[in-house]
Parts: structure tokens; sequence; C-alpha cells
């Protein structure tokens, strides 16, 4: 008696809430912390970052006009669709990182968690980081974090799936639109997380997953001119030239290894601007 | 009331007489050294540069040329006084040189004015009544964080970064480098600033001002130069911050350099403001907000109102009754208290106003200036509108950084909100509408880091400052502006 064969997946990219093959039709072969093939994933193209550029500047607007309370329960609903599906998480976070299955579950469990913490911080942040003025004369002055807008996310290469949730959860829950290029080596946990993102009601372009190789994504993201912040967490040996790159449009650059613990409001104010009105009080 | 514009010259019977302030108080040395480790260099050991007067191209006086070397020591002189005296002072007693620089400032503010006002151009009225009592403002707000930088929001015990590289702009020179220096002392850190080429002389009064607060040796040293010393100050390895405030073109450049490094990083940068007319605007406060908007300090603001958006309902009357305030407007002589728009900075800045205001005029917008009669000597611009001004047009993106206005129109508020964006700057706008609930709407849709409602041009200590997009990043201002000079 034969055993059952399975139905593989393809892993696609996804875009504008939409899951294509690269628009350039070329793919990579993935394969596990072992050596042994995966899968062939889509190899995005320059093209497909300027079009999920574009769509994360379309959707953003929507994304940030939301209620605070609304982006948190579509972060929270991520996070629960992420919880239902997290033997799946877990058995690619094995494959990827090379945990025994304890401890990617233990690892998938804290990813979920952390997406909690997102989802609890997205009405939370204009209090936190804003406030009233006390200004000398007759106004009313207060200033509110807002959005940078569309950013960039080079997500770390080897924490596949809780440094992928980091990246991309932090400027999110601010009320940023993301494009996120996934590690190139274990990409696989970060494209299931994105396909969950699109059962949580998270608009379409408000999460962009790309996944490929860095250096030829890395540049076009970091010089894109509608990109307004770029999260180098993932950049490895490139950080340098990649930030020079993205000075050319003043992006705000978050260096690798400075949204640790250590600090974990950084990440969070990294692409957050304060906005502040005056407005004259009088009869 | 007569809607023709009068003219000043019809106005002889009203004429002001003149109301100067007296050059003397400035008191002012014939040449100035670097300020280094809390005492002036000897001026002879440096090449001499004159800082005019741009309002006569008279030499006020001549100050040193730091070069790569005199940047070195300042910074090794900060580093030394971080590690040995400022990083061991405590919070509260930070915070009472901070006061007591708060205190100076406000005692020796007569003085500071003229200096300012010499050395700048800008009218006394607003070195005066703006520049020098928002500077010590800000080293009074300041001084109060020093000891509760715990309760700032950064979690407990934020460090300092360091030694903390500072260059500033010539629009604003002692409130530029108040914004600059309070906060980071405040927080901890040690300074090197570098004043603007131009207008290199109020900081070097503040550095007397820094020695009578007996502020411990080379906890602030200021190193006076082009850009050649602003780039040995961005390039060297012993700095472990940069703030800068100035043009977006030079951020760019500052920002590559120091790419990949750990030095960090806060820009201030150029702006194209937009100042949005509503059909429903109080149209008295409107017209004076327009003026105070592109005309406050000759149009050197990098927040300057420059781009007026105005209604098309009233677009008309608001045309009429703009050309009649512009044409009243005093210009002349910055020590007179009634003048209104001083000299412009440099001749450097002349020139690059004129090459603007020409290409406005041949890409096909209508100028309007003030027939106001311009003095002989010094470098001057007469108050400038400009109509039938497309989105396009080099004056509508563009930052100026003069006396001269676009003017644009629309129809709709998401028109409005569309056109005010249309640019890669975001530092400020403005917004004037009695409907509140217009107001905030605009305010949610516009790009900037500054919104003024009913108002333009106001700064206050406690009010964040900054851009978003090409007008750079960072804040200066308020609890935000601690972030600028702490790790967190």
């Amino acid at each position: 008696m034969s055993e059952r064969l399975d139905v593989r997946k393809t892993y696609k990219l996804l875009i504008d809430g939409a899951f294509p093959r690269s628009e350039s039709g070329r793919t990579y072969e993935v394969v596990d912390a072992h050596g042994a093939f995966v899968a062939n994933v889509a190899r995005a193209s320059r093209k497909d970052v300027r079009d999920a550029v574009r769509a994360a500047r379309a959707a953003q607007p929507r994304w940030w006009g939301a209620s605070a309370y609304n982006r948190g329960q579509v972060l929270y609903r991520w996070a629960e669709m992420a919880d239902a599906r997290s033997h799946e998480l877990a058995e690619q976070v094995a494959a990827a990182e090379g945990l025994s299955a304890a401890d990617a579950r233990a690892s998938v469990g804290r990813a979920v968690d952390r997406l909690v913490w997102y989802a609890g911080w997205t009405d939370k942040v204009t209090q936190v980081f804003g406030g009233a003025n006390p200004v000398a004369g007759p106004f009313f002055n207060f200033s509110l974090p807002v959005p940078s807008g569309v950013v960039a996310v080079l997500a770390p290469r080897d924490s596949s799936l809780e440094g992928f949730v980091d990246v991309v959860a932090a400027p999110l829950c601010v009320g940023n639109a993301v494009i996120a290029l996934a590690s190139a080596t274990r990409p696989l946990p970060a494209v299931l997380l994105g396909e969950m993102s699109a059962t949580a009601d998270v608009p379409g372009g408000v999460v962009n997953v790309l996944t490929g190789s860095l250096e030829e994504l890395a540049p076009v993201l970091a010089s894109h001119e509608d990109v307004d912040g770029i999260d180098l967490e993932g950049a490895l040996g490139a950080t340098g030239d990649l930030a020079a790159v993205a000075a050319a449009s003043i992006k705000r650059v978050l260096r690798p290894g400075h949204g640790g613990a250590e600090a974990p409001l950084r990440r969070l104010r990294a692409f957050v601007e304060t906005s502040t009105v005056w407005h004259t009080v009088g009869q | 009331m007569s809607s023709r514009p009068l003219a000043n010259s019809e106005l002889g019977w009203l004429a002001y007489d003149p109301a100067p302030e007296s050059a003397s108080l400035a008191r002012l040395a014939p040449s100035y050294g670097l300020f280094i480790n809390g005492t002036f260099t000897d001026p002879g050991a440096h090449e001499q540069v004159p800082t005019l007067n741009p309002a006569t191209e008279a030499t006020l006086a001549t100050v040193a040329h730091a070069v790569d070397e005199d940047v070195d020591r300042a910074v090794r002189a900060a580093r030394h006084a971080y590690d040995t005296v400022w990083s061991v002072t405590s919070g509260a007693e930070r915070a009472k040189y901070l006061f007591r620089i708060a205190r100076l400032i406000q005692e020796r503010s007569r003085e500071l004015a003229v200096v300012e006002t010499l050395d700048n151009g800008k009218p006394i009225r607003e070195s005066r009544d703006v520049d020098i009592p928002l500077a010590a403002a800000h080293f009074f707000y300041y001084a109060g964080w020093a000891d509760k930088l715990d309760h700032a929001g950064y979690g407990a015990n934020p460090r300092p970064l360091g030694v903390a590289g500072q260059i500033i702009p010539w629009n604003f020179p002692l409130l530029m480098a108040a914004w600059k220096l309070a906060p980071a002392l405040a927080a901890g850190n040690t300074c090197v600033l570098k004043p603007a080429e131009t207008t290199p002389l109020s900081a070097l009064i503040l550095a007397e001002i820094l020695q009578q607060a007996e502020l411990p040796p080379g906890v602030v040293n200021i190193v006076t130069g082009d850009g050649a010393t602003g780039a040995a100050l961005v390039e060297h390895p012993g700095v472990d911050k940069i703030a800068f405030t100035g043009s977006t073109e030079v951020g760019r450049a500052i920002q590559a350099r120091l790419a990949g490094r750990g030095t960090h990083l806060t820009l201030e940068l150029g702006g194209k403001g937009a100042n949005i007319v509503f059909d429903d605007a109080p149209i008295d406060e409107m017209i004076e907000g327009i003026i105070d908007g592109i005309f406050f300090n000759q149009g050197h603001v990098c927040c300057a109102g420059s781009r007026l958006l105005v209604q098309e309902t009233v677009a008309d009357e608001v045309l009429r009754r703009l050309e009649r305030r512009v044409e009243q407007l005093r210009v002349g002589d910055p020590l007179d208290k009634n003048t209104d728009v001083g000299a412009i900075n440099s001749r450097a800045q002349l020139t690059r106003i004129e090459e603007l205001v020409a290409a406005g005029e041949s890409e096909g917008a209508t100028r309007y200036s003030s027939s106001c009669a311009l003095p002989e000597q010094g470098y001057w611009f007469a108050p400038t509108v400009f109509t039938d001004v497309s989105q396009t047009h080099r004056i509508a993106r563009e930052e100026i950084f003069g006396p001269v206005l676009s003017v644009l129109t629309f129809r709709t508020p998401e028109e409005a909100v569309s056109k005010a964006n249309n640019t890669t700057y975001g530092l400020a706008c403005g917004v004037w509408s009695e409907k509140g609930s217009r107001t905030l709407w605009v305010a949610e849709r516009l790009r900037a880091g500054v919104i003024w409602a009913n108002t333009y041009n106001r700064f206050d200590p406690t009010s964040p400052f900054g851009g978003v997009r090409e007008s750079g990043f960072g804040r200066e201002g308020g609890r935000q502006g601690l972030a600028a000079y702490l790790d967190v």
C-alpha cells in the first residue's frame, strides 16, 4: 500500500493583496538547514519592487486612516491566524533554522506573542509619543506621532519568523505600509505569515512580502524615491552602501542591531514622525 | 476704504521718523579666535575672515577660519570634558548651568539683538522680540529637563550620546545655537558648534556668556569657518552625533557621508511650505499671517509659507489686500525699530533669489514687487508676490529662501491638500479657516512636521519642530527634542 503523495505548494510573492509569481518568471531554490531541497521560491525583480512600492503608497492612507482600534484588531486577527496555523509555521521554522520541533514551536509561540504585543500598541503610541505642549501664547498646541509612510524592511537573515515579525509589525502598527524582503535563505516562514495576513483583513498593499536576492533588490528599495524609510536589519555587509543610497532621498534609516530588546521602542519610533499643530485660542 | 494700493510715497505725511537702535551696543572686538576648551585662541594664530553687515557691506569684525587641526582640538576638548567632567556632573548641576546661561542671555539681550541684526541683516524688532528671547527660553526650558530625563518617556536612565557636532545656519544664528546646545547639554553631551560662515558673531558672544556662566572648559566649543570646517566636523571619528540645520543638498551629502558609520544624525533641512487659505478665513488675521509667513526674516526661513494656496472664491480679494499690505511694508535699515523687512544676508543669497525670480518671470508667472526704495549699499530685495504660478514652475518647487511668495489657487479641500503635498519637502504648512473640523481634517492629511492653524511662524521651546520627507528627520524642542541627544 503506497503512502498518499503530498500536494506541494508554490511559494509566491505578496503584492497588493495578491499572490503573483515574480513578473520575471524567475525562481530560486531554497534548501533547509541540512541542504535538502525545499522549494522553488519566486525571485522578485526590480519591477516587482516598484509594483510593491506603488501598492504600498496607495494603501497607506487607508491603513493610517482606519481607527487605531481597528488597526489593533487587524493585527490581533493576524496573530490569531498565525496561532491557528502554528504547526505549519513551526514545520517551516524547524526546516529553515535547523531547530528541533519543540524549539521551533517555541519560536513560533514567541513570534505570535510578539505580534499580539504590537497589536496592543496601535492605540497607545499617540498617547505615549505625543501630547500637548504648553507654549507661551494664546494657542492650543499638540504633537502627534504619524507614520513616515512607506517603509521597506530587510528581514534578518537568520531569524526567519521572530525577526520577521519584529521588522514588519513595528512600522505597521504605527500606520506605515510595509514592503518586506524576506531572508533570502530562509524565506518560507515569512511567506507563510504573509499569506496569513491576507486572511486577517490586512488591506491589500499594506503588507507586501518579496522573496529573492538581497543584492539585487535591496538597492532598489533603498534608492526608491517613494520609500520613506528603510530598516536595514538584514542588510548584512551592505549596510553602508545601502544607507548611502538611502541618503539621496533623506530616508529614515534604522541600522542593524538597533531595534533590539534593550531599546524595545526604538523600532517603533524609527518610522514615526512628530506632527505638531498650533491652533489659535480666542473668542 | 479704498481698495487701491497706497504706495509708500503717498504716505509721506504718515512717514515714520527714523528710530534707530545704537550699533555701538554691540561692543564687538576687531577680531575673534576660536572658543576651544573654555578659552579663546589667539586670533592671530588663524586665517582671519571678515564678517559683513549685509545692510552696508561694511566689515563688522574678522573671525578665525578653523581648519582640520582646529576642529580636531575642539573635538578632543569636548571628549575630554565629556569623560572627565560632564558625564559625572549630576543632572541637577547641569540644569543650573543651563539656567545660568538662560539668565545671562536675558541680561545681555539688548547687546545680542544688536549683534544679531548687524551680522544677519534682520530687523531689530525681530532679533529683539523673537530670536533672543526664544534663545533664552530654550535654555530655560531644557535646563529643567536635565535632572528629569528618567521621566521623558525613554525609559529609566537614558544615556547621552557623547560628543555632538552641531552645524547651524545663518538665518537665526543665536536661536539655532540655542536649539542645538540646550537639549544636547541637558541630555549630558558635550558639543562642538560650527556657526554659519556669514553670521558667526552672536555665537562668539555666547561663548563669552558660557565663560561668565563658568561652564566647565570643553563642554561647549565653538569653531567658526565655512563649509570645509563643517565637513571636518562631520568627518571627525571622535564625533558621536551630528546635528545639522541647513539646505537639503548639504544634508543629503552629510547623510551619505555618515552612512554605515555609528554616528547619530538629525537633519533639519529645507522647505516649501504651503499656506492654505479657505474662503471663510478671518481676512485681516489671514493677510497678516501670509505676510508673516513669507516676509518674516526676509523669507530666510526654512518653514516659510512660500506657497500661498488660496481658495478661488476669495483669490481676487486676498490678492488685492495682500498687495496693499506688501506695499506698506517698511524695507530698509535693520537697526530701525520700525523696519519690517531687512537686508538679504549675503551677496550669494541675493544672487540665488534673483536667479529664481528671473526663472519665475521667464516661466510665465506674473510678478509684483513692492515699489519701496531700496538702499544703495548692501543686499536688498523688494518683497515680491508671483501670481499665475503653476505647480511645475521652479518658484513653486524650489526653496527660494527670500521674500518671494508664489500664489496658487484651489477649489476644494482635497485639491488644497494635494497641492500642498506636491513637493519633496515636508516641513511646515499653514491652514486658515474658521471651521475647526475642516482645519483638523486638512492638518491630518498634510505631510508636514509643523502645522499652523490661523497663525504662522510661531516657535516655542516646548513645541517640537522639524520635518518629514526631504525636510529632514529628528525634532528640536519639546520632550521629543531630547531624543536627538539620547541613546534611545
